[in-house]
């Protein structure tokens, strides 16, 4: 599937430049260097171990980078460096929300309360840092109605709205992963970067789920995304980067790294019948 | 061929009598050093023992009596009653409440104002001052504190093991105010909460970047630190002696609860001297502490900042990646039930008229903290029902002279407050390990308010 890029901006929104990590003496990530565009659904892709999550964890302030700069443009033209902005600023200045390999979701509060806590910093300065809210004046009251209105908005579309008033933690698995992703979009961001959000999904909610992703891409937020099933990537992204050791060994789109001959190499192109040669050959203790 | 579930019941007894006797030399061992011997002075001050054997056996007849009844009669009884019940098919699921639970909290909000006017009643002016102070003050000061540190420990999921701290600073706070410069109570009271407040976001600054047990560690040295601080400092707190004679509350200046006053509320109602209209107005102060802490708490977790803290407890990671800024909102969760704590802290000190750091003692932490957890971490009914059980369980002891009958005449049933508490926390927690209350009520809703089961909520970990 080629990407419709033409009819969509150019700009940059993120750039990751020089980016390494060291944890002790594993350099994680070795001097990496990518961009997403404004619009399009960039996919990260590697396989296991390739440090993948660790890029994410760095982008989204959750590991301060041993080097490199990560810009951010804004659509109003301020631009951020991530790497010197607080964890939570990265979401509150920066318009950058994720979502978590493991889902991480507020299991104990209902799945509407959990959008309503996305909404966190428009309500805080609604309410007045909550003194004014105290005292019950319309201007929160006008801003509690808009936000269980967008909250509705989420749960619509990520097809939520029976279970609203259900604990977030009954959920079944692939309902949990939607209002991950309906929660995150909750924040307003610009950028919305997924840690694998098709893992354990079945057929059908994997298909409902790159319903959902292109949904919020016409929307216009720009989507960073991390997945293991090639057939997510392929079918969706717009823009595919490849890891392999903490470096990057392809970048373009989907057709471009499908045929590059080193990503075939490292991780995509095994075809069904070599792999118990790729077995054979790593039982013996040689290298791929 | 259907295998009976109740065995035969010489076979049933047969095994109640082994696992009595079982408990009985169980509880022999247990109780022999603790009960079967007796430490205590002599004349001389020296440290000498006697031996208690005989309630030492009222003991282990107790357990192996209760086991044996456990065994052959009240178990096959529950299963028996299980059993019928699945048989029947018909799951219990309704979730219709009874009309009493339906509008529980406005019966006991009726009956906690009526409750002094009806102890008046029944037993009289000089018997109801036991049951104004001892009975309810005591358990609303207790349903207050434990309201406070609901906020941190229910809400926001901060384990906090010095609590009693701000109950510190608010108490010292009036005491020393109110004696050298002679403010009123009413001026004090809020000033107490602001600088309990004050030190909870003091203390809060360098301690809340802790998660877990770490935090639980250093909140418990901080509180340990306020109470070595009011014994040393002598020079301002009178160390161990404490401070005396703290001014009554008055009753909104208009009159003074001082027998010699010239504004004597008992002369401007041509009433005969008594200390009890003092407690039952007291009574209603901390009433009304108690209705503001828990109004603000119901407020406050509708509001942004009250989910957030819920949100905290449910998971910090996830609150971060969402533009929270966790510092700020466990400093408002640490000061606002440091505030409610400053606030009962003074009320106490007005109660008392004296305050000592034994007032303050970790042990009054870990109270406060073991009524939260019993009531059910975030639910208020939950808590003031483990508080009235608690606090008042302990002082209904006081009054069990019957059990001298039973364990001898020497039995001091006071003495076993603190076995008995542990025995009933044990108990409570095994049969309701999320607390009296385990649901929790939604914030905000579409169509229906349900509860929310405690098998999701979380406890936190920071």
């Amino acid at each position: 599937m080629t990407s419709g890029t033409n009819t969509m901006t150019k700009d940059t929104i993120l750039k990751v430049e020089h980016l390494s990590m060291k944890f002790g003496g594993l350099m994680a990530i070795n001097d990496f260097s990518f961009e997403a565009r404004r619009g399009e659904i960039t996919a990260l892709i590697g396989p296991n171990g390739a440090g993948k999550t660790t890029v994410f964890n760095c982008i989204t302030g959750f590991y301060k980078p041993t080097m490199g700069m990560i810009t951010l443009a804004r659509r109003n033209g301020k631009e951020f460096l991530l790497e010197r902005l607080r964890d939570f600023e990265i979401n509150k200045v920066g318009g950058v929300a994720r979502t978590f390999q493991n889902i991480r979701l507020f299991s104990g509060l209902t799945v509407l309360e959990n959008l309503l806590v996305a909404q966190h910093n428009a309500l805080m300065k609604a309410s007045g840092y909550t003194l004014l809210g105290l005292l019950g004046l319309p201007v929160y009251r006008k801003a509690v109605d808009l936000s269980i209105e967008k909250a509705k908005y989420w749960l619509d579309k990520a097809d939520l709205t029976d279970r609203a008033d259900d604990p977030a933690g009954d959920l079944p698995y692939g309902a949990q992963r939607r209002l991950e992703i309906a929660r995150a979009m909750c924040t307003e961001p610009e950028l919305l970067c997924l840690d694998e959000p098709a893992a354990g999904l079945n057929p059908r909610e994997s298909a409902a789920l790159n319903a959902l992703l292109h949904s919020i891409r016409d929307e216009g937020v720009s989507i960073l995304l991390i997945e293991h099933d090639m057939s997510v990537v392929m079918e969706i992204s717009d823009h595919v980067v490849v890891l392999e050791y903490g470096q990057k060994i392809s970048d373009g789109t989907p057709d471009h790294v499908k045929n590059d001959p080193k990503v075939i190499a490292a991780y995509l192109g095994v075809e069904d019948d070599e792999v118990d040669e790729v077995i054979a050959v790593e039982l013996e203790g040689g290298h791929l | 061929m259907a295998i009976s579930p109740v065995p035969a019941s010489d076979n049933l007894m047969g095994k109640a009598l082994k696992e009595a006797l079982f408990a009985g030399v169980i509880a022999f061992l247990m109780f022999l050093l603790f009960v079967g011997i007796e430490t205590y002075q002599d004349i001389n001050n020296a440290l000498v023992w006697r031996t208690r054997w005989t309630l030492l056996a009222v003991f282990v007849v107790i357990s192996v009596v209760g086991r044996f009844v456990t065994v052959a009669f009240i178990r096959p009884h529950l299963d028996n009653r299980k059993l019928n019940k699945a048989k029947e098919g018909i799951p219990d699921l309704s979730e219709d409440k009874g009309f009493l639970r339906k509008h529980f909290l406005k019966f006991a909000l009726i009956l906690m104002l009526a409750y002094p006017f009806l102890s008046l009643l029944i037993v009289g002016k000089q018997g109801s001052l036991k049951y104004v102070d001892n009975f309810g003050i005591q358990i609303l000061i207790y349903v207050m504190l434990a309201w406070g540190l609901n906020i941190v420990v229910g809400l926001a999921g901060l384990l906090d093991l010095g609590y009693v701290a701000f109950y510190a600073v608010g108490a010292y706070s009036y005491a020393l105010l109110s004696s050298h410069f002679g403010f009123s109570f009413w001026i004090l009271l809020p000033l107490s909460g602001i600088f309990a407040a004050l030190w909870g976001i003091m203390l809060g600054f360098p301690v809340l970047r802790l998660r877990g047990d770490y935090l639980a560690i250093v909140t418990l040295a901080f509180g340990e630190i306020i109470r070595l601080v009011l014994i040393n400092w002598t020079d301002v707190t009178m160390g161990t002696f404490g401070i005396a004679g703290i001014a009554k509350a008055s009753f909104f200046g208009i009159w003074s609860f001082d027998t010699g006053s010239p504004t004597s509320f008992v002369k401007a109602w041509g009433l005969s001297a008594s200390s009890v209209y003092y407690k039952i107005f007291l009574f209603y102060i901390i009433l009304a502490l108690c209705i503001l802490t828990a109004y603000v708490t119901i407020r406050l977790r509708r509001m942004p900042i009250g989910r957030a803290w819920e949100a905290l407890r449910e998971d910090e990671i996830a609150c971060r990646s969402l533009g929270i800024d966790t510092v700020t909102t466990k400093l408002t969760a640490f000061a606002t039930g440091a505030m409610f704590g400053g606030f009962a802290g003074a009320f106490f000190a007005a109660r008392q008229g004296f305050v000592s750091p034994e007032s303050f003692v970790f042990l009054e932490s870990a109270v406060i903290l073991a009524i939260v957890v019993l009531g059910g971490m975030g639910s208020l009914t939950g808590i003031a029902i483990a508080a009235a059980v608690m606090v008042g369980g302990t002082e209904i002891l006081r009054e069990m002279s019957f059990l001298k009958v039973v364990f001898g005449p020497d039995f001091t049933p006071e003495l076993y407050r603190m076995l008995l508490f542990g025995l009933a926390m044990i108990i409570v927690m095994l049969f309701k390990p999320r607390g009296f209350v385990g649901s929790r009520e939604p914030t905000a809703f579409l169509k229906e308010r349900k509860a929310v089961s405690g098998s999701f909520t979380k406890e936190g970990h920071g």
